[in-house]
């Protein structure tokens, strides 16, 4: 199976301490970036699919990484070249001139040329939150989508069975290949995915995988491309257009109650949750 | 713990890559177990296969199934790992520095296929015995011996304090040759052999999240292939110990900065008089003023130190000065931070007295503090204050 995994780095939210916000913009300059969790969540489901968990040093399959970012961005394509993935593509670009619109429309160009299988995203990105890219995505492209995906199964090159986390349950879909989906934090618990390749009963450990020291030396050598926005799609307008920018406020400091009835007093009245 | 020189600058991306790699696995596997390994004065060997999964083992080796990391990259594996806790990075520095290297240097090419590729995987652990009962800070001074009987070698005497012991299916023994006035060589004892005990040392106050062991060797018979062909004398331990002690001086800028930033974190939380938080006070800010310009030179000495090794100018001086240096700064900044913490500070909820424990054995081990002022004292003056 051929899979491609679009994946973005976010602020650390450890230094958000240092994050500068005027009304114009953000400023990012200084800050540690790191992967956006839900999309190394999409690299593990991807190398989980495309292994047999027993040899994990084989790829049986292919997996493409993507970035729309600076240059500085190849060092989070590097490290997913490390945990495993074949090959990487960046688009060059900057986060002030990308929507998730435009991010969407730009990869189903690049898939036009990628031709992967099944493309896994994160379900959102945590800095803007927006969850849009994959549903967008499925659109543009035509193809079925299945988003929140707690669980996949592989049927092989045909189909995925996947469980989406949806309140109050799961909902089982069944998507045939070509597909887009987006996956949720429950998809790399020990047992949610299964490849063909991988025996039934077999556990991963907890989380994404780290890459093994000799791994990301070796990462240095694997093809890394950069693509021009522009050679993906003529219109880079973008849809969200930000009005202005503002810190939350602060927290207000507590009160301390005396007794348990003045708790409860005021849960009732002030609170409003009794 | 702020990256105040922005040393960052100076990592490649594989390095820093490294460094955030262990850091999260740190920060996944050690953290959240590591207080009740202490407290029970356990070594977590779950994770003996997931640390060698990684790499870490014998990481800036080349060959063998090693991960060829730069000096820079190692050293910052080391210092992630001790972020962790000392006693992992001790069993990291042991089997990488203190055996594997060793094999790898002054090794006959059977001994080295022979171990290395499965010390890397963790498949065969590796202790050091140098340290004896009367002989630590003068190795020299040694009793173990080493009789020539034919086609084997018969090894008889004890090591003391032995990182590793009880673990171990290989210890590489140092003795004398022939005698008490033999010179010293190295021999790869398998530790199931015959007159061969490992004891496990008790009632420990530091590095209790480690092995550590008595080697009693009562004419213990290994063939001739065991003994390490090419080194003879002192300069073969030392050697290692200068290896090993390069890793420590970056290991213990990892405790440094977790004590630094368990403190910062408590400091600017805890509300003491007219509802200010500690950290407002002026004798507090002066400790982090004090701690973050000794960790942040630390730092700057051990990336120096680096590069020189990269260079192949270090010299056994220069790790001696970062050994020293280094330990005491971390030590220093354990206590204070430990202070910060009142009594909170105490326990094993909050990682620094584990590592204020911990770094006394750091400390201790490796060349004392003192021993590598006298090392110092004789690269300045010319003269041995030894003896
Ligand atoms: C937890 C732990 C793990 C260890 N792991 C290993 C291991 O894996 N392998 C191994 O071989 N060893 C190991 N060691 C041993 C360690 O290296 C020795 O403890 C160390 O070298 C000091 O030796 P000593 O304990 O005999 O102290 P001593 O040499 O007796 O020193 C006691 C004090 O005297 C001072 N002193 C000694 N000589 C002089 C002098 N000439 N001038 C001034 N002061 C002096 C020292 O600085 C020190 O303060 C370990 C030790 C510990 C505690």
């Amino acid at each position: 199976m051929k899979i491609l995994v679009s994946l973005k780095r976010v602020a650390d939210p450890d230094n958000a301490n240092k994050i500068k916000v005027t009304p114009q913009k953000i400023e990012t300059t200084g800050l540690e970036f790191k992967p956006n969790p839900f999309d190394e969540y999409a690299v593990e489901t991807a190398l989980r699919l495309t292994e047999n968990a027993a040899n994990t040093k084989q790829r049986l399959g292919e997996v493409t990484v993507v970035t729309f970012g600076p240059k500085e961005a190849e060092s989070t394509l590097r490290a997913a070249l490390a945990t495993g993935a074949d090959k990487a593509i960046r688009v060059d670009a900057t986060d002030d001139a990308l929507d998730g619109d435009l991010v969407a429309r730009a990869l189903a160009k690049l898939i036009e040329t990628e031709k992967p299988d099944l493309v896994l995203l994160g379900k959102q990105e945590v800095e803007g939150d927006a969850n849009q890219v994959a549903q967008l995505l499925a659109e543009y492209l035509g193809w079925p989508q299945a988003t929140f995906a707690g669980s996949i199964k592989s049927e092989g090159d045909t189909a995925l069975l996947v469980g989406r986390e949806i309140d109050g349950g799961t909902m089982n879909l069944r998507v045939t290949l070509p597909a887009v989906v987006s996956v949720d934090l429950r998809i790399v618990a020990p047992r949610s995915v299964q490849s063909v390749h991988t025996k039934a009963d077999h556990a991963y450990p907890e989380g994404v995988r780290f890459a093994a020291l000799m791994a990301i030396m070796a990462a240095k050598k694997k093809s890394l491309t950069e693509v021009k926005l522009t050679d993906l799609t003529g219109d880079v307008g973008l849809k969200i257009k930000y009005t202005g920018f503002e810190p939350p406020p602060a927290r207000k400091a507590g009160v301390k109650v005396k007794s348990v009835s003045e708790l409860v007093e005021k849960l009732k009245t002030e609170a409003k949750v009794l | 713990m702020p990256d105040f020189f922005e040393i960052a600058r100076h990592l490649t991306a594989e390095e820093q890559t490294v460094q955030r790699t262990v850091r999260a696995f740190v920060d996944a596997r050690v953290l959240p177990t590591i207080g009740d390994h202490f407290e029970r004065g356990t070594f977590p060997t779950e994770l003996i296969g997931e640390i060698a999964g990684l790499g870490l083992l014998g990481c800036n080796l080349h060959g063998y199934g090693c991960a060829g990391l730069s000096e820079v990259g190692y050293g910052l594996a080391m210092q992630e790992l001790e972020r962790g806790d000392s006693g992992i990075r001790s069993f990291a520095s042991v089997q990488g520095s203190l055996v594997m290297y060793p094999i790898w240097a002054f090794g006959s090419d059977a001994q080295k296929a022979r171990y290395l590729p499965k010390m890397a995987a963790g498949e065969i652990i590796g202790c050091f015995g140098l340290t004896e009962p009367d002989a630590g800070s003068n190795p020299g001074g040694m009793r173990t011996v080493a009789i020539d009987d034919g086609d084997s070698y018969v090894i008889t005497g004890t090591k003391r304090w032995i990182t590793n012991g009880n673990l171990a299916q290989v210890a590489l023994v140092w003795a004398k040759l022939g005698g008490q006035d033999g010179p010293v060589h190295g021999f790869l004892v398998p530790t199931d052999s015959k007159g061969f005990e490992a004891r496990l040392i008790h009632k420990k106050m530091s590095l209790r999240a480690s092995v550590t062991s008595e080697l009693i060797m009562e004419e213990v018979r290994v063939p001739k292939e065991a003994i390490l062909p090419n080194v003879k004398g002192m300069k073969g331990p030392l050697s290692c110990l200068t290896s090993a002690r390069f890793g420590i001086a970056w290991g213990v800028i990892g405790a440094a900065n977790a004590c630094f930033d368990s403190a910062l974190d408590y400091a600017k939380n805890r509300v003491q008089f007219a509802g200010k938080p500690i950290a407002s006070h002026q004798l507090v800010q002066a400790k982090f003023a004090e701690m973050l310009t000794q960790i942040s030179g630390a730092q700057l000495m051990a990336l120096e130190a680096a590069r020189l090794k990269e260079e192949k100018k270090l010299r056994p001086q220069h790790v001696s000065m970062i050994k020293r240096n280094n330990v005491r700064v971390a030590l220093d900044a354990a206590r204070v931070c430990r202070d910060i913490l009142g009594g909170n500070g105490i326990t094993l909820e909050y990682p620094i007295m584990r590592h204020l424990c911990n770094l006394e054995t750091v400390s201790t081990y490796e060349g004392t503090h003192d021993v590598h002022t006298l090392i110092l004292g004789q690269d300045v003056t010319g003269i041995s204050a030894f003896e």
